[in-house]
């Protein structure tokens, strides 16, 4: 039993804490945070310069073949010191699909220019009348010679307005069971015919709702065989590299420790001497341990495995609730400071635990719903029936 | 990173979850009480070692916390009247004080809270043992002890308050004031374990009603709203689990984190419980509060065993401390 990641990884944890002291300045933060587009192209670019794109690849495939424990390291750093990683995410999520499904000349058009951090893709899944039940997409694909013509739209596509290509769900059969009638493209943003406009959110960030009204691709953007598409998205979702929000409480912690430690005396006991307080602070230290470890967990089963299991559905469910939790109980202990955004003086903890609380609803929301990973939960870690109602 | 078990560890776990699968059945639990203990059972377990496994070797021990953990693990998950975290967390203490561990196959009881005065109240396993150690200020004593009365209690265990006339002190100073915030820190995670074995257990029992009981036409497991209560508290325990692991495993290899770890396992450990146990209970409707049912006798240990050691939101305050000092330092 061993709960560490171990002198591979924790060496390769130097490496990127010395890359984010160099790299993540402030003027990329405070840019990620005017833009609310949670990608940078200058750290994105010094990101892959480091091959750090898809580290895990064999060597003779582009990659560094690090192992799960020092991909972990990495995530974690990334993610304690809150480095714009969207497209890093969305990129290489399908990049390692076309690793699995793609052909030969979309493998050597697209995995170079990932490695090098030359493109963004972002997915196209999601649509205003589809999102936890993503198989029910309506957007149209249609046979017409060599070529497709696709119509339809898609919310939230995060990153569309940066992005060279979209990881696109289309429904190519509509006379077959939902699941039987998918297929999947990869478009070229500048493909004539996709209309983007921007979608404000409550956290700040941008994201976008893209239309597509003609937009005719050949048939070699068809990625997996026709009416294929869902086995090629069960691909791609087991991509989706869970680990949850631990880190981000983690973070939040140390913002609320930082802000407690330089709250002024006023007329009452200082704030780190308040019972409230120190119970606080001790049951979100407890959570995010909790997060922590249930993220090591199903590093572990998956390693062991080779399969992702129902414990990183777990990870993502309690870790995102406690975030919710402790972003709403933070703001709390800081009012009311803590009602001032990032930038006003006198914020507590420059606004970031405020900004935490605005992003926190989200996080139950995308990646699979908190109802979607309790049905998960039940079905496969406690084997109980599917549920029905 | 290594989570799995050694072949060894392994071995060790399913020889103990055999063990008292036959002989911690829910009728053994239920015939010790009211008083909560099992001479035969206690017996039966000195025979295979467990309470002095976790000795150091010259006493006939060596095994690791993390080891005497799946034990406890176990114990918990059959509710087991016996007191062996106590046991085993009393006899290290001794054994690192270069005390005499007394080997004549009594209870060795522990109290995990400082007597303030004259009697150590409420502690765990004094009902029914031959020595109890308690801590009063910078002293350590071991009280010999016999056939005191357990008053009522919420969790149905031999608890007993132990006058400390009779005590000997075995060690003073700094060094046993150390020593025994050690073995506390040892009760927590060993009690976590315990809690992690009863909440996984609880949670199997409404998971298995849930499947079988008709309502409306159907098992009630397919209801979302049952479904989803279940798997939150299966979250918690699992959780609580790899918390609890975590724990023990520093006590064995990283000391530096194992009090932070252990008070924020035995916290966690005992709100999963309480949890697990109540879910459990619910999902029985009415039938979950009959003494008849199995499902009560979790649910009353799960909050009553970390009680011993006081309010468990004390442990979260401390927690707080703890990662407040590290934070600022």
């Amino acid at each position: 039993m061993d709960f560490r990641l171990g002198e591979r990884a924790e060496e390769f944890r130097e490496e990127v804490r010395a890359f984010l002291a160099e790299h993540l300045t402030t003027e990329v933060i405070e840019r990620v945070h005017e833009t609310g587009t949670v990608h940078d192209w200058d750290f994105y670019r010094a990101y892959a310069a480091k091959g750090w794109m898809a580290p895990e690849w064999p060597v003779e495939d582009g990659g560094q073949g690090r192992d799960p424990f020092e991909l972990t390291a990495l995530r974690e750093e990334l993610r304690l010191a809150g480095a714009p990683t969207d497209g890093v995410g969305t990129t290489l999520l399908v990049a390692n699909t076309l690793r699995v499904v793609g052909t030969p000349e979309q493998k050597a058009e697209i995995l170079p220019k990932v490695l090098r951090g030359d493109i963004v893709i972002c997915l196209g899944y999601t649509e205003p009348d589809s999102g936890s039940d993503a198989a029910a997409a309506r957007t149209r694909a249609v046979r017409d010679g060599d070529e497709w013509v696709i119509d339809g739209q898609k919310m939230f596509t995060t990153l569309a307005h940066e992005s060279d290509y979209v990881f696109l769900l289309t429904r190519t059969n509509t006379d077959v069971p939902k699941h039987k009638g998918l297929t999947m493209f990869l478009v070229p943003m500048d493909t004539p015919g996709i209309e983007i406009e921007p979608v404000h959110t409550l956290g700040g960030e941008r994201t976008n709702i893209t239309f597509y009204s003609g937009v005719r691709v050949p048939d070699s953007a068809r990625v997996g065989d026709v009416d294929k598409g869902w086995s090629v998205m069960r691909v791609a979702l087991a991509f989706e590299h869970g680990g949850g929000f631990g880190y981000e409480i983690d973070r939040l912690l140390r913002d609320t420790v930082a802000a407690l430690g330089s709250e002024p005396d006023g007329d009452g006991p200082r704030l780190v001497d308040d019972p409230a307080t120190l119970e606080r602070v001790g049951e979100m230290a407890v959570d995010a341990e909790v997060s922590r470890v249930l993220s090591y967990a199903a590093l572990w089963d998956g390693h062991t495995t080779g399969v992702p299991g129902p414990i990183g559905s777990m990870t993502k469910l309690y870790s995102s609730e406690a975030l919710q939790r402790w972003s709403a109980e933070v703001v709390d202990m800081l009012a009311p400071r803590a009602l001032l955004e990032h930038g006003e003086a006198g914020a507590a903890a420059d606004g970031w635990p405020t900004q935490v609380f605005r992003h926190a609803p989200v996080t139950t929301i995308y990646g699979g719903t908190s109802e979607v990973h309790r049905t998960i939960v039940g079905e496969r870690a406690l084997g109980l029936p599917r549920a029905g109602h | 990173m290594d989570l799995s078990l050694s072949d060894d560890q392994e071995q060790i776990r399913s020889t103990f979850a055999a063990f008292f699968a036959k002989e911690s059945s829910v009728e053994v639990v239920r015939a010790a009480e009211p008083l909560g203990f099992s001479a035969d059972l206690w017996r039966k377990l000195g025979d295979l070692g467990a309470t002095s496994m976790a000795l150091p070797e010259e006493l006939g021990g060596g095994a690791s916390l993390l080891e005497v953990g799946l034990v406890v693990t176990e114990a918990g998950r059959h509710l087991a009247p016996v007191p062996l975290v106590e046991a085993v967390v009393a006899g290290r203490l001794l054994a690192a004080l270069g005390a005499e561990v007394p080997d004549d196959g009594s209870v060795l009881a522990f109290a995990p809270r400082p007597a303030g005065g004259d009697v150590a109240t409420l502690v765990p396993g004094a009902a029914v043992a031959g020595h109890v150690v308690v801590r009063r200020g910078d002293d350590v004593l071991v009280v010999p002890s016999s056939g005191r009365r357990a008053p009522a209690n919420l969790g149905l265990a031999p608890l007993a308050d132990v006058p400390l006339a009779e005590g000997r002190v075995v060690a003073s100073g700094p060094e046993a004031v150390a020593a025994h915030e050690r073995a506390v820190d040892e009760w927590r995670a060993l009690t976590a374990a315990a809690l992690t074995g009863l909440g996984e257990r609880a949670l199997e029992i409404g998971v298995d009603y849930s499947k079988d009981r008709i309502a409306f036409g159907v098992p009630i497991a397919t209801f979302q709203a049952v479904a989803h209560a279940l798997a939150d508290a299966g979250t918690a325990v699992r959780g609580a689990g790899v918390l609890a692991t975590e724990a023990l495993w520093a006590g064995d290899d990283e000391p530096g984190r194992f009090p932070l770890l252990a008070a924020m396992a035995f916290a966690f450990g005992a709100r999963a419980a309480r949890q697990a146990s109540l879910t459990g209970l619910h999902v029985h409707g009415g039938y979950g509060f009959m003494l008849e049912y199995d499902i009560q006798l979790y649910f009353r240990r799960a909050k009553a065993w970390p009680l011993a050691l006081g309010d468990p939101r004390r442990e979260l305050r401390r927690v707080g401390k703890m990662v407040l000092g590290r934070e600022v330092a």
